[in-house]
């Protein structure tokens, strides 16, 4: 104590001492953070290592998606879909493009839904492992992270594999996907680092078609599950560590607009592609896994769940694929660019091409609302069209947003170390937060 | 050899020739642990590494052998930044005050019969003693660096070292009663006996032993017990803002406790440089003077060997386990580790009156 907190009160001569007042602290949480997933700014108000309030900052990745949307052709923004959520490119891509078919009124061919539905779930799956990754290193287990890499590498080839980008794959198109699966898997080569033997091992399951790497990664990936599992699902301190943190109750859940496994973690089943069915979900076989407690723990079972799920959905649709061969993209060229071969020597195909690459093509006036089950929840984008080639307003509805708004309800009361745990189980990308 | 020296220096006057021999050991002692040291953090990441499907450093020198140096190398070359507004001579005794006691605490250590600085009575209260002093070094680190992450990171550290310190000192003083010495060459003395392995302390103590390796993983602040450096929640705790050599003062230190705890296990419980072979192989194989009898028999590369299994299991625990929370880490010291040691005490001290088994 000072000599300042001591003074002398003229009334009564006595003493009086000002005891020092004990305040919470406020401490600053990234956006400089590992934990803080990307650019999260937290301002915590802390009692001793309790949190008494969060107040998340977002904006730090914002990119105006929404509005750079607004001056562009349609087909051009599809690449802005993949830098949304950075973790899941073709599941957001799959939302803007429901929405422009939806508005168009046009039919995708069968073999373009279900190589969509195929690549959904290999995207579930990628992201449900970055995910694991994550929260698994944010939790202080490391080895896990780098499991799920190692998966994650041979989805990532896959994606190579059939647009030529590893991430940002701007590979479904309005009226079907851009190619059709190809028919060989790019091959390693030896070089003064690897020799022939060591390219030999990494070749073997890329000497067939694409479908056959899949097939071939969908029958050693539970196996990869149950090695995460091993590590984590019994473990006693990750246990203490997920179990009863974050307990959002099913109501709660309903109110604060979760989706996904947020929401499924909770207990209630809600799951788009049961629900509201789109391209061919309602022909494939799976089951939507759910939580009872809604605690992390629930949410970490749910989305393991979701991965074996994911695996035997890709499973099904890589037996239809195999058999039924056919277009993967609608054969109408005012919506369609013309292969380039025809564009040699058929003036019509010139014309489409330069029309498509140049104005675009336009939407009838009106407003459409296109919702998928993304990885992370419900992933939806609202469009009105003025009738112009571009849209006149884009409003993304990104599941991560309402999730980091219940932040600060789930963290309350909990440790600074709950607080990683729970952005950990939010899986919250801020490319989509922000968008 | 120490006589020889003696001898040679014999023209100076004898407390200069005491001092002298005195840095000598000290130099014989900590030259190989900086070593040891630097090569524990190349065999961290490799053995982290191969678990972890990865290679680990294999750029600098054959299968990345020079990394610590040029991790060392770095370091040194890399500018010393001081946080507006810390106190710089506390924020400079704090990686000072860490090590000092780390590396004193191997004074005592014994290496085998006669290797050992300096062999005093009371080694375990002293070891005790000084591996408790470091804590310091961590608390004042926190305080002295002017932020809020540093503190959290001095805040737990502190309560969860005085905890841990409980568990680790009931511990020792099973093997105390068990030994009925506090010197540690007399300790594994008190293991040798004819049936081997079983005469060591490993089995009647095994209750303790569990606590003290465990208490130990927390005591050096390893994962799952890194509450205090806490990588993904604060940032890496006490040490967040110390950059360059004051930087790898805290490493040196943190990894010389790691060698120091797996030393003391293996000599306090698995017999120190005492060889498993004896009471399986005849006495004949064991001594002598041959090259044969000198591997299997007694000797430092036991102690050795066994302290490096103990390192190993360091590091396996990093690769393997979430971290525990703060709270979750004084739960466990407290309810559970105390107890089961006070237990065990008596359950020791009983055994030691009624002269039970082979031991006592």
């Amino acid at each position: 104590m000072t000599v300042s907190n001591i003074s002398r009160s003229k009334a009564s001569n006595r003493v009086v001492i000002k005891v020092p007042e004990i305040k919470n602290y406020t401490l600053n949480f990234g956006p400089q953070h590992p934990s803080a997933h990307g650019v999260l700014r937290l301002i915590l108000e802390m009692d001793g290592e309790t949190i008494v309030r969060a107040d998340p900052h977002i904006g730090l990745l914002h990119r105006a998606t929404e509005k750079l949307a607004e001056s562009k052709p349609y087909n051009q923004s599809i690449p802005y879909m993949d830098r949304l959520d950075y973790v899941s490119m073709m599941c957001n891509e799959h939302s803007y493009v429901l929405a422009l078919e939806k508005m168009l009124g046009v039919e995708v061919p069968i073999r373009a839904q279900y190589i969509r539905v195929m690549f959904d779930e290999i995207t579930r799956i990628l992201n449900h492992l970055m995910w694991l990754g994550a929260h698994a290193l944010d939790i202080g287990a490391m080895t896990v992270f780098l499991y799920a890499f190692r998966e994650r590498e041979d989805m990532m080839d896959m994606y190579e594999a059939v647009s030529g980008a590893r991430m940002h794959a701007a590979y479904y198109r309005p009226g079907g996907v851009y190619r059709d699966l190809p028919e060989s898997m790019p091959l390693y080569e030896a070089s003064k680092w690897h020799s022939q033997k060591e390219v030999d091992v990494k070749n073997q399951n890329r000497q067939g078609t694409l479908l056959d790497f899949i097939e071939d990664f969908t029958n050693r990936f539970p196996a990869c599950v149950d090695e995460y599992e091993v590590l984590l699902t019994d473990n006693r301190i990750w246990k203490q560590r997920t179990v009863g943190i974050g307990v959002v109750s099913p109501e709660r859940a309903l109110q604060l607009g979760f989706t996904g496994p947020m929401l499924r973690g909770s207990g209630i089943e809600w799951d788009l592609r049961k629900k509201q069915p789109y391209e061919i979900y309602d022909q494939l076989d799976f089951e939507i896994p759910i939580g009872a407690t809604g605690d992390s723990y629930d949410r970490y079972l749910v989305r393991i769940e979701e991965m074996r799920q994911s695996n035997s959905l890709i499973q099904q649709c890589i037996k239809w694929l195999r058999v039924n061969p056919g277009p993967v993209m609608l054969d109408d060229h005012k919506l369609v660019p013309p292969s380039r071969e025809h564009m040699k020597d058929d003036m019509e195909s010139l014309i489409h091409h330069f029309k498509l690459f140049t104005e675009g093509y336009a939407l009838p006036e009106g407003e459409v609302y296109a919702a998928i089950e993304h990885p992370k929840g419900e992933f939806g984008i609202y469009l009105v069209s003025d009738g112009s080639n571009k849209p006149f307003r884009l409003k993304i509805r990104a599941p991560g947003f309402a999730h980091i708004s219940a932040l600060d309800e789930m963290v309350r009361g909990h440790m600074l170390a709950d607080v990683v745990a729970i952005i950990g189980t939010q899986d919250i990308v801020f490319g989509e937060v922000d968008r | 050899m120490i006589e020889t020296i003696e001898s040679a220096l014999s023209f100076l006057p004898l407390g200069l020739v005491a001092l002298i021999i005195i840095v000598g050991k000290i130099l014989v002692l900590v030259l190989p642990l900086m070593g040891a040291v630097a090569y524990l953090t190349l065999a961290e990441r490799k053995v982290i590494g191969y678990m972890q499907v990865r290679i680990g450093p294999n750029r600098v020198g054959p299968f990345g052998l020079l990394q610590p140096i040029a991790d060392a190398v770095k370091l040194m070359f890399k500018e010393t930044i001081f946080p507006a507004n810390a106190n710089k001579f506390l924020f400079i005794s704090a990686p000072v005050l860490t090590l000092a006691p780390s590396l004193a605490a191997w004074a005592v250590v014994p290496f085998d019969d006669v290797l050992v600085i300096s062999n005093i009575d009371a080694t375990l209260l002293y070891i005790l003693a000084m591996t408790s002093l470091g804590v310091y070094g961590i608390i004042i680190a926190g305080w002295a660096s002017n932020s809020k992450y540093a503190f959290l990171g001095a805040l737990r550290s502190a309560a969860q070292i005085v905890s841990y310190e409980i568990a680790m000192g009931f511990a020792l003083v099973g093997v105390l009663l068990a030994a009925s010495s506090l010197n540690l060459g007399e300790i594994v003395d008190a293991q040798r006996g004819d049936y081997g392995v079983v005469n060591w302390f490993l089995i009647p103590l095994f209750p303790l032993f569990m606590v003290y390796f465990i208490s130990g993983v927390a005591e050096t602040n390893r994962a799952p017990f890194d509450v205090a450096e806490g990588e993904s929640e604060i940032v890496g705790g006490f040490h967040v803002e110390y950059s360059s050599m004051t930087f790898s003062v805290f490493f040196l230190a943190e990894y010389a406790n790691m060698i120091l705890i797996a030393l003391l296990t293996s000599i306090m419980f698995l017999g120190g440089w005492l060889s498993p072979l004896n009471g399986i192989l005849p006495a004949s194989f064991l001594q002598g003077e041959g090259m044969l009898a000198m591997l299997l028999g007694d000797g430092i590369h036991w102690l050795l060997a066994k302290t490096s299994f103990f390192l190993f299991l360091f590091l396996w625990f990093r690769a393997t386990f979430p971290r525990y929370r703060y709270d979750q880490i004084m739960r466990l010291g407290w309810k559970v580790f105390i107890p089961i040691t006070i237990v065990w005490l008596l359950v020791v001290a009983a055994c030691v009156v009624g002269k039970v088994g082979p031991w006592w």
